[in-house]
């Protein structure tokens, strides 16, 4: 069987309130010196670390990006690089798998002829939209060479135009990770 | 004639010097204070060469963005009268400060100079008439906007502040009573003796509850959080909506003014003013018995300090309030006003004039 609920009318006025909450004075006293306490705290860890002491302690919760920065997770998507082989030419062999599963159409390759008959092809060109690339990594995932992943852990590559948005071989060659160890962990940079 | 006019200029430009110094700084104190009391680290980009100096250079800034930006008036809005209302509202907030004491007399050679810009008799009246008149720049802006809200805004800010207005008038009545006189100079004066041999005769010892009334609403007066009603920029948005540039930020000038004034008063009327315990005009005066001689004038130094010290720490409490508090329902704030307050005051005053009589028997 349903049980009824009945809803009140009017929400019920302060009932639970003993005389000296509805005075309000004790509860502000209170409120004040839990917030006077976290003032104090932290004005004296500042102060300190002004002194030089005690910096392992932080005075606040704020990352002070971008000189600061906070290790992401292994598994996060971050811009894109292209692995290199031992001799610093590109791993990709320009299967064109990426350039086909990708569902931002993001990806432009154009092969070539390489002169190593056991590696075939190589990119002649290899740009990425990142204006429109929806970090799926997909192109990690199907890519067999291990040519291309997404562990940079760059964010930061915003532009002022959506030319410069699309990467090119070259950088996506020379994107060097900038990993901080240990998640959450803050770390300077320099 | 001449040295009269040069003294009472120079007091006129210590006090505005102090005053919007203050101001300025306060702008930066709420930002670093509420920023110390989450855990936070608050504003400390704005640099000049690469110093940033602990943020110090944002109120430059802030003050550089208002004078560049559009001042905007709405189609249909009363232009003159919308000009004029946040000139209304800082000039008064900026006058009542003249009748607050920083000091006591200081000798220069044989002049005795009263470190008070204005000496009035009538002192506490003047400072409670110009924080009055500051209603009108508010429900003036409401007005003149030709906004809906705005005009609900101005409405809110004239209701607010007519409600708190007469708690803080019957608040002090106890005050005034205790010492017979409204000339602020006077009150400081009478809080430098003792009470019982040891303690200061600081107002609040003989007022505690005229204090708590005093503080809460003086602190409606500055339609700051959790009083800031009429205001509210974030949701409920108040009677300067339809205001940018720098005509918005007198209105923002406004509220910390106000601040400093009630500290300030807060200080002179509970809290002994520019009176430094055990001080007096011609050195320390030990409990034990003992004096420690100083000249004139650096008692007066001290005292003035006193005095910046005192405004200081009632303009942090001020910033403590405003950022630990969330707002007051109206309702709960009308409530608050006429039926917790301005009865408790009234009692105050009751009870403040049974005592003396008993006393004066
Ligand atoms: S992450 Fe996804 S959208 Fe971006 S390039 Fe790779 S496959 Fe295309
Ligand atoms: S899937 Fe890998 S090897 Fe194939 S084109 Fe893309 S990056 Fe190159």
């Amino acid at each position: 069987m349903e049980e009824i609920v009945k809803v009140p009318k009017q929400a019920e006025k302060g009932s639970g309130l003993t005389f000296w909450q509805r005075t309000y004075v004790p509860e502000i006293v209170r409120g004040l010196k839990l917030t006077a306490a976290h003032f104090f705290g932290n004005l004296a860890v500042h102060i300190f670390h002004l002194l030089g002491l005690w910096t392992e302690h932080r005075g606040a919760a704020t990352v002070q990006y971008p000189e600061e920065m906070r290790g992401y997770s292994s598994r996060l998507r971050s811009l894109h690089r292209l692995t290199k082989r031992a001799d610093g030419s590109p791993r990709c062999v320009a299967c064109m798998m990426c350039e086909t599963i990708c569902p931002a159409s993001c990806i432009y390759i154009v092969a070539a002829e390489h002169p190593d008959p056991n590696i075939e092809k190589y990119p002649e060109s290899f740009d990425i939209d990142l204006g429109k690339c929806v970090f799926c990594g997909f192109c990690v995932e199907v890519c067999p060479e291990d040519a291309i992943r997404m562990d940079t852990h760059i964010l930061d590559f915003a532009a002022y135009s959506r030319e410069e948005m699309i990467w090119d071989i070259h950088r996506l060659l020379n994107n060097e990770p900038r990993r901080a160890e240990g998640i959450g962990q803050i770390r300077k940079m320099k | 004639m001449m040295e009269g006019l040069a003294v009472a200029a120079g007091k006129v430009a210590f006090s505005l010097f102090v005053l919007l110094n203050f101001v300025m700084l306060l702008t930066w104190a709420e930002r670093k204070q509420s920023a110390l009391m989450q855990d936070r680290i608050g504003a400390n980009r704005a640099s000049i060469f690469g110093f940033t100096w602990l943020g110090l250079f944002h109120p430059l800034a802030d003050a550089l963005k208002m004078v560049s930006k559009e001042d905007f008036v709405p189609a249909g809005a009363n232009r003159g009268l919308h000009a004029v209302a946040p000139f209304v509202a800082l000039f008064f907030a900026l006058i009542s400060f003249a009748a607050i004491p920083f000091g006591d007399q200081l000798w220069i050679g044989r002049h005795p100079v009263n470190l008070q810009v204005i000496d009035l008799n009538i002192g506490l009246l003047y400072v409670f008439a110009a924080m009055s008149m500051g209603v009108y720049g508010f429900v003036l802006a409401g007005w003149a906007s030709n906004n809906n809200f705005s005009l609900l805004g101005g409405l809110r800010a004239a209701s607010q502040m007519i409600s708190y207005e007469i708690t803080i008038g019957a608040a002090v009545i106890g005050l005034v009573m205790v010492f017979g006189t409204i000339n602020l100079q006077t009150i400081v004066h009478r809080q430098g003796e003792l009470l019982l041999g040891f303690l200061p005769a600081w107002g609040v010892f003989y007022q505690p509850l005229g204090f708590l009334l005093f503080v809460t609403a003086a602190m409606a007066e500055t339609k700051r959080a959790p009083f800031d009603l009429p205001e509210g920029e974030s949701e409920i948005i108040g009677y300067f909506l339809e205001y940018s540039g720098i005509k918005f930020g007198m209105f923002l000038m406004t509220d910390f003014v106000e601040t400093v004034v009630v500290a300030g008063l807060v200080a002179t009327l509970f809290f002994g003013g520019w009176q430094f315990p055990y001080l007096y005009r011609d050195g320390f005066h030990l409990p034990g018995g003992g004096i420690l001689v100083l000249s004139q004038q650096v008692v007066c130094v001290i005292q003035v300090l006193t005095f910046l010290s005192k405004l200081a720490f009632f303009c942090w409490l001020s910033l403590l309030v405003r950022w630990t508090f969330p707002r007051f329902r109206y309702d709960q704030l009308i409530r608050l006003g006429w039926q917790m307050m301005l009865p408790l005051s009234i009692l105050n005053v009751v009870v403040t004039g049974g005592v003396l009589l008993l006393l004066h028997r």
